[in-house]
């Protein structure tokens, strides 16, 4: 048995399923963030798998590195946004937060 | 015996998955949060069988020291320690199930129909020819993402502070 392209393309594909699970069914807004952090590194190992077995060169991780410098920043400023929100509302469930004004 | 890298992928995989799966699963925010770092180190350890040494270290310096550390002290100053059992409660789970059931199947027939081009290589350090590229070729995309890492910086020290009155400002 040899450790090929799918096998690195199957655990990115239940990756991604999991965040996409983890992103649909929470309500606390850190729990989504956490489903969001899981796609985007089931994207990131897609990326590096396609590069070290079809195209060769870096290019793959040079998406890869961007990846998470995007995904870094993000946590950031959603992280802010929430505390943000629970200083206003005492709570970050997202199906509480329906109101645009006060 | 199956060979050492055919087990090294293996373990590897089962800790990203399975820490996936607490991640999608557990009841307690806490939890989540403490199992996406077995997720990441088992994501980093992945990167190093695709020879992408560099991006392993990476991984673990910005995940797990930064962006995890982050989430950490943002679930734990946001949810009250009182009702920390139910602090991730879950909501419409069939109609997640049903979408995840089938894109799950989408990946895979994709994954597994497609005569994809590759070819074993062996595993080589790629650090040195990461730097070329990124002080060659992808130049004008490494300053910019220094100013996307600037703006992201203001940005959330901007939305995250309480507004300030100064004795000299009215209202």
């Amino acid at each position: 048995m040899e450790i090929g392209l799918v096998h690195y393309l199957s655990v990115a594909a239940v990756l991604f399923g999991l965040g996409l699970f983890t992103v649909m069914t929470r309500r606390n807004a850190v729990g989504i963030l956490l489903g969001v952090e899981l796609i985007l590194n089931a994207a990131a190992l897609n990326f590096v798998a396609f590069e070290h077995f079809v195209a060769g060169g870096v290019s793959g991780q040079v998406f890869t590195v961007f990846i998470i410098v995007l995904a870094a920043s993000e946590a950031a400023i959603a992280l802010a946004i929430v505390l943000t929100v629970y200083r206003n509302y005492r709570s970050i469930m997202a199906d509480r937060l329906v109101g645009l004004k006060n | 015996m199956p060979p050492l890298s055919v087990l090294a992928f293996l373990a590897l995989a089962g800790l990203t998955l399975g820490s996936a799966g607490v991640v999608a699963f557990s009841k307690n925010i806490i939890y989540s949060t403490l199992a996406l770092l077995g997720t990441f180190l088992g994501i980093a350890g992945l990167y190093i069988t695709l020879s992408a040494d560099f991006l392993a270290a990476t991984q673990i310096l910005v995940y797990v020291g930064g962006t995890l550390t982050l989430i950490l002290f943002a679930a734990m100053l946001t949810s009250r320690i009182e009702d920390m059992k139910v602090s991730n409660p879950q909501t419409g789970i069939f109609a997640a199930f049903g979408l995840v059931t089938v894109v799950l199947l989408v990946l895979g027939k994709v994954a597994t129909m497609t005569e994809w081009p590759s070819e074993i290589r062996s595993v080589t350090p790629s650090t040195a020819k990461l730097g070329h590229a990124f002080l060659g070729e992808f130049l004008l995309p490494f300053e910019v993402a220094s100013v996307v890492l600037l703006a992201a910086m203001i940005g959330s020290v901007v939305l995250a502070r309480r507004a300030v009155k100064r004795a000299w400002e009215k209202g």
